[in-house]
């Protein structure tokens, strides 16, 4: 008997579906509220890539295998795609706008939330050490991807980058040179350590961690992207909670509080760029 | 959905064409100014459309063919749902996804035939979304994106058209989507847009 194409995709939908259940009860880590078109896309270029028949064989292999389920699937699921300086008008807003209201605190806490390898945390050390807020700063990176902590750690970009990156660094706002920031060695260019110093990496999932701490700034760039509508309202409330009054928050150029439950506590620092101030009125 | 009648006893399914998803590449500009200003006010379908630019470009493709057109050009917003009459392009330096709610995502996922937006991207989740009530349009372009999701349109019994290759700038992208799927339609530039308007109030389609 030939199943028509489209009972094939719907029984593709509910095999998915499971698929993500059987993940979530499993491992614990929960996909549900992802957008489905992009986790569908990964988990099919997972199938083409390693020959597997079928969502369900997939899902089979997953349970018995937590070795491919860490090293393979969790990675494909994970959101690891970043670069530094990426949209350099939001860096040179940060510098002009953000950097004045930051300057007024004794200590300053900054939170990159979903940081996958670091380039854009990097990228923030660059520019905070450039307007002069070095020593009285603290940097959080997290993310819930061991194997992309590790890598942040390293501080180690690709060469092939660096031309693309020293453009956005320039256009965003750059006071120095950015070679002085790395050393080429070999296929690598290795970031200037001292930037690492003022760097904290930490294990902390969006999707099920409680607040993290009392940030005068929170920087969460193309990750909400990936989050339905009410896994986007969970994460802006926990950001507001981890937040202090008047503090910033940084989000992706295609990101906004429009459709948010939080819209009205937070007012919009400027037009173009996704960057929002806590009322002060408020906790 | 109220024009679409599912028999859901053998599958078959006959309807109206729901959404129309555009590819286009180099030329892309002067194929759009050729398309999208025709298209009727009252057009009662989206469309959505990739036109591969550089990362940092801004908004100026959709102002300027919104200025030309008689339907609403915009730069899709993540989370909007997909309505009739507007035109949404894929904004620069993000892959531009449908859901199966109709709703609108965007991703920074790595690059889809070195490409950021990707033809491939849009097309294929748009043909899981909308099945057989897709139209896929392959226009001008000087590389192969857009040949696996029109083809995936196309198995899905959505319907394909390519811009005759005569008369785009770069012929590779239409010529390569031919190649890669029996397509329904080969029209030239100048007809494409009088097309749409008709097929998408009049023509049927019918699920095997």
């Amino acid at each position: 008997m030939t199943v028509s194409i489209h009972k094939k995709l719907q029984n593709e939908k509910i095999e998915f579906t499971l698929l993500l259940e059987a993940i979530y009860h499993k491992y614990g880590y929960d996909f549900r509220h992802y957008s489905v078109a992009h986790i569908r896309r990964r988990i099919q270029r997972r199938l083409t890539l390693d020959g597997i028949e079928s969502i369900s064989a997939l899902q089979h292999r997953l349970l018995n295998d937590e070795t491919f389920f860490f090293q393979t699937v969790f990675h494909d699921l994970s959101i690891n795609v970043t670069e530094m300086f990426r949209d350099p008008s939001f860096y040179l807003a940060v510098r002009q706008k953000v950097v004045p209201i930051l300057a007024t605190y004794p200590f300053i806490k900054v939170w990159h939330a979903g940081c996958a390898t670091g380039e854009e945390i990097y990228s923030m050390a660059i520019l905070l050490k450039e307007e002069g807020l070095f020593d009285r700063l603290q940097l959080y990176g997290t993310d819930f991807n061991d194997l992309v902590l590790e890598k942040a750690k390293e501080g180690i970009v690709s060469i092939r980058s660096v031309k693309e990156y020293t453009s956005n660094y320039q256009l965003g706002g750059g006071t120095q040179s950015f070679s002085d920031y790395y050393t080429a060695r070999y296929s690598h260019a290795l970031l200037e350590p001292e930037l690492k110093e003022k760097i904290l990496f930490a294990n902390h999932n969006l999707v099920a961690d409680q607040v993290f701490g009392e940030m005068q700034m929170i920087v969460c760039r193309n990750v909400l992207i990936y989050f339905d509508q009410e896994l986007q309202n969970r994460v802006i409330d926990l950001f507001y909670h981890s937040l202090c009054r008047g503090g910033i928050l940084c989000l992706g150029a295609k990101e906004s509080l429009r459709l948010s439950e939080q819209e009205n506590k937070f007012n919009r620092l400027l037009p173009g760029e996704q960057i929002y101030q806590k009322g002060y009125g408020t906790d | 959905m109220g024009q679409t009648e599912t028999d859901s006893g053998n599958g078959k399914a006959t309807g109206k064409y729901e959404a129309v998803v555009i590819g286009v590449s180099y030329g892309g500009l002067k194929a759009l100014e050729n398309i999208l200003p025709i298209i009727s006010s009252d057009f009662p379908a989206p469309i959505m459309v990739v036109q591969h630019q550089d990362p940092l470009a801004d908004d100026f493709l959709a102002k300027h063919l919104n200025r030309l057109s008689q339907v609403q050009v915009k730069v899709a917003e993540e989370k909007e749902k997909a309505v009739a009459g507007v035109v949404y392009l894929a904004p620069a330096n993000y892959h531009l996804l449908v859901e199966d709610n109709h709703t609108l995502s965007l991703s920074i996922d790595e690059k889809v035939n070195f490409a950021r937006p990707a033809i491939d991207v849009l097309f294929e989740s748009g043909a899981d979304a909308w099945q057989a009530r897709l139209i896929g349009v392959i226009l001008t372009g000087a590389n192969h994106d857009g040949s696996q999701g029109l083809q995936r349109i196309k198995k899905l019994g959505g319907l394909a058209i390519v811009q005759d290759p005569q008369t785009a700038q770069a012929q590779a992208m239409p010529e390569s989507a031919l190649a890669a799927t029996e397509v329904d339609y080969v029209l030239q530039l100048g007809e494409i847009g009088y097309f749409l308007n008709d097929i998408i109030g009049t023509g049927t389609f019918n699920d095997q």
